[in-house]
């Protein structure tokens, strides 16, 4: 773990307190009416895309799913912008035609969020093919669910990375459910990271409440692609603590399961119990960054609820390059 | 008549509606009865989707389905909608009945392939020797807000293929009806069930035996100046139009296709033929829509009954836009009676 500075154990303490305040009042403002749509919430799985992303740089781009909130946030995109877009405002990210589920921010190297889920695989393989093909140094980051797993096209996307040595990390979340179904009935071959195997690649099992696991299995999977030796899969463990979708009835999961997480798998608070105890940061300065995301987090949904809507004569541009 | 939330139920099925008996439902409703019945009527019929079993569904279609009759035909699959469809075909060429559902329309795109290429082909390929007896089940359309790629109305698109029937029901009767003749049929159907109309579409379906045969229209309301043709939610923006065009003294047919393949032609002619003006309106983008179709087939049979040109409403060509902005994409009573109105003053 002494693999990360001080300076950037702080700033990952501060992305993820963000990426789960975020979620803990989208929760809460999804429940008052005021959002738009569908919202899958992305609390309790923090570490991981905030380990991932601590390995990635400006060339790198990362694939979100349609989980999308936290990730994007982790990537360092514009939370203002990334709230915006939830509330379906003309500031958006994506100017308020993507949403919640599709967050795409190509200046920070957050692509093509998307509900087709497992695209990213297929997706991602271009894009690390490019950054090879163009000598940019970058990888590609493919984030993917236990349930989109079994989409062919991720099967396809992971051959192909391996026959061509492709500097793509595939992030398997593995959240236990694909929407009320179970990994555990779902996923053949003992397990997502075994399949790795069969594509000739390493894979490995991480613990998504333990940041410094996630990030040390990160580390190497992005050294290993920007060494020229190919990809490598991911999977990360974590539960999450809201539904499938807000308003999820989660009649499939038991009562105590995501309070059991909370108690028991918090990243957050496992960080803080670790850095504490190992002198690294003092609880001090953890409760100031604290404070500091709460009073963000304030002023972000002010703004959001705030922003103006998309004018209605926008609806025909960017369909084509010039319109038709 | 039923009331206002509900649509004008069919009036023309009574032939094969074994009582006269029925209770009020919601579509959704309608198609859990009906496959609860369809599947005690006959063990061959199997569910299969992603959370359709013991999960009951996303939108509660399949609820109990796994209770009442078990694991082994009411079948959870993995996120994987090519090998849900490729296996349907399987199923059928061994002589049972898959009902597999497509969690949201847009995702059938993940089994082009196997609806395009393997579900709609078998008995043309095979010259009769297997058939793909299939029900399709998926939800599409817009009104409730989901994302991208959940809304998308792409009949037309299925239309194009042949070898497939094509059944949107826009009444919880019809989608009793509809669903019990297509789960009979030996060819492969597309079942496609509007989103918006899942708890909005209420109307008294009848409890017994009730089949509505495919390739006949219903007329929903009575008009003689001008005849509204529509299918799946789009009848129930018509009826409501055509309720306003009255307080305009403009008399507005509404006529449910009910099935786009096969399609009722002569329902449609005569009902140009009676009322001399047209305008048929579509929830999907404009280009390739099947009301293109249906203004085609307007100019075969009865372009000289016609007072002014067909009109279309139709959502415009872009991709389906998520959030508020769909209430501007999609076509609503206003635009529908601003069209109609259109072709009254042409003439
Ligand atoms: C191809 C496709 N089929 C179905 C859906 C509907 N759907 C949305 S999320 C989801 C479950 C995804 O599960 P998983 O990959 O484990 O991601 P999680 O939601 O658990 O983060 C499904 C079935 C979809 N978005 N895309
Ligand atoms: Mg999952």
């Amino acid at each position: 773990m002494a693999t990360q500075s001080r300076t950037e154990l702080l700033a990952a303490y501060r992305t993820m307190a963000t990426m789960r305040a975020f979620e803990e009042r989208m929760h809460i403002e999804f429940a008052g009416g005021g959002v738009p749509g569908f919202v899958h919430l992305y609390a309790g799985q923090e570490a991981s895309a905030a380990g991932v992303c601590a390995n990635l740089t400006d060339h790198d781009v990362l694939l979100n799913t349609h989980r999308a909130h936290g990730p994007a946030i982790a990537r360092g995109a514009d939370i203002f912008a990334v709230a915006k877009e939830i509330y379906c405002r003309g500031e958006g990210l994506c100017r308020g035609r993507g949403g919640s589920a599709h967050l795409h921010d190509t200046k920070n190297g957050l692509w093509a969020a998307n509900s087709g889920v497992g695209s990213g695989v297929a997706l991602g393989c271009g894009a690390a093919l490019a950054a090879r093909t163009r000598g940019t140094g970058g990888i590609a980051v493919a984030l993917v669910g236990d349930g989109a797993v079994n989409q062919g096209v991720v099967s396809e996307g992971l051959n192909l990375a391996s026959i061509w040595k492709l500097p793509l990390v595939v992030v398997v979340e593995n959240n236990g459910y694909g929407e009320a179904t179970a990994a555990g009935y779902a996923i053949a071959g003992g397990g997502i990271a075994r399949r790795a195997e069969a594509f000739d690649m390493p894979g490995v099992q991480v613990d998504g409440s333990d940041y410094f696991a996630v990030f040390e299995a990160a580390a190497a999977a992005a050294e290993r692609a920007r060494r020229g030796k190919g990809p490598s899969l991911i999977e990360v463990e974590v539960t999450r603590f809201f539904g499938h979708f807000e308003g999820d009835a989660q009649t499939y999961r038991s009562r105590d399961e995501a309070e059991r997480a909370r108690r028991e798998r918090d990243c957050l608070a496992n960080f803080r119990r670790t850095v504490v105890a190992e002198g690294i940061l003092d609880a001090g300065e953890l409760d100031l960054v604290d404070t500091d995301v709460a009073d963000l987090i304030d002023r972000v949904y002010a703004e959001a609820e705030a922003a103006p809507y998309p004018p209605d004569d926008e609806l025909m541009e960017f369909i084509y390059a010039d319109s038709l | 008549m039923s009331d206002s939330a509900g649509i004008t139920e069919s009036t023309d099925t009574a032939a094969s509606t074994e009582t006269a008996e029925s209770t009020e439902m919601n579509m959704l409703t309608a198609i859990n009865h009906t496959l609860h019945r369809e599947m005690a009527r006959d063990d061959r019929v199997i569910v299969l989707g992603e959370d359709v079993g013991a999960n009951g569904g996303v939108f509660r279609a399949t609820e109990g389905l796994y209770d009442e009759f078990g694991a082994t035909r009411v079948v959870d699959t993995p996120l994987a909608e090519g090998v849900i469809l490729g296996a349907s075909v399987g199923l059928a060429a061994s002589g049972l009945v898959p009902v597999p559902e497509i969690q949201f329309l847009g995702f059938v795109y993940q089994a082009f392939h196997q609806l395009a290429g393997q579900v709609a082909r078998m008995r043309y390929r095979t010259r009769g020797r297997f058939h793909a007896g299939i029900t399709i089940r998926a939800p599409f359309g817009g009104g409730i807000r989901t994302p991208e790629l959940h809304s998308d109305a792409l009949e037309g698109q299925l239309c194009n293929i042949p070898g497939l029937k094509v059944v949107m029901p826009a009444s919880a009767a019809d989608a009793k009806g509809l669903l019990a003749t297509a789960i009979r049929d030996p060819d492969p159907v597309l079942f496609l069930e509007p989103l918006r109309g899942y708890r909005l579409i209420k109307g008294q379906v009848p409890t017994g035996e009730h089949l509505v045969p495919f390739g006949r229209a219903a007329t929903v309301t009575e008009g003689d100046d001008v005849v509204l043709v529509a299918w799946s939610y789009m009848v129930e923006v018509c009826r409501r139009a055509a309720g306003k065009l009255s307080d305009l003294g403009i008399s507005a047919r509404v006529l449910d296709l009910r099935t786009l393949v096969p399609l009722d032609t002569e329902a449609i002619t005569s009902a140009v033929e009676e009322c001399g003006r047209a305008v048929v309106v579509q929830e999907a983008p404009r280009t390739g829509g099947f009301a293109s179709d249906v203004v085609a087939e307007i100019n075969d049979r009865a372009l000289w009954s016609l007072e002014a040109p067909v009109a279309r409403v139709s959502a415009y060509d872009n991709p389906y836009p998520v959030g508020l902005l769909e209430d501007d994409y999609l076509p609503d009573v206003d635009k529908v009676v601003e069209a109609a109105r259109r072709t009254v003053e042409a003439s």
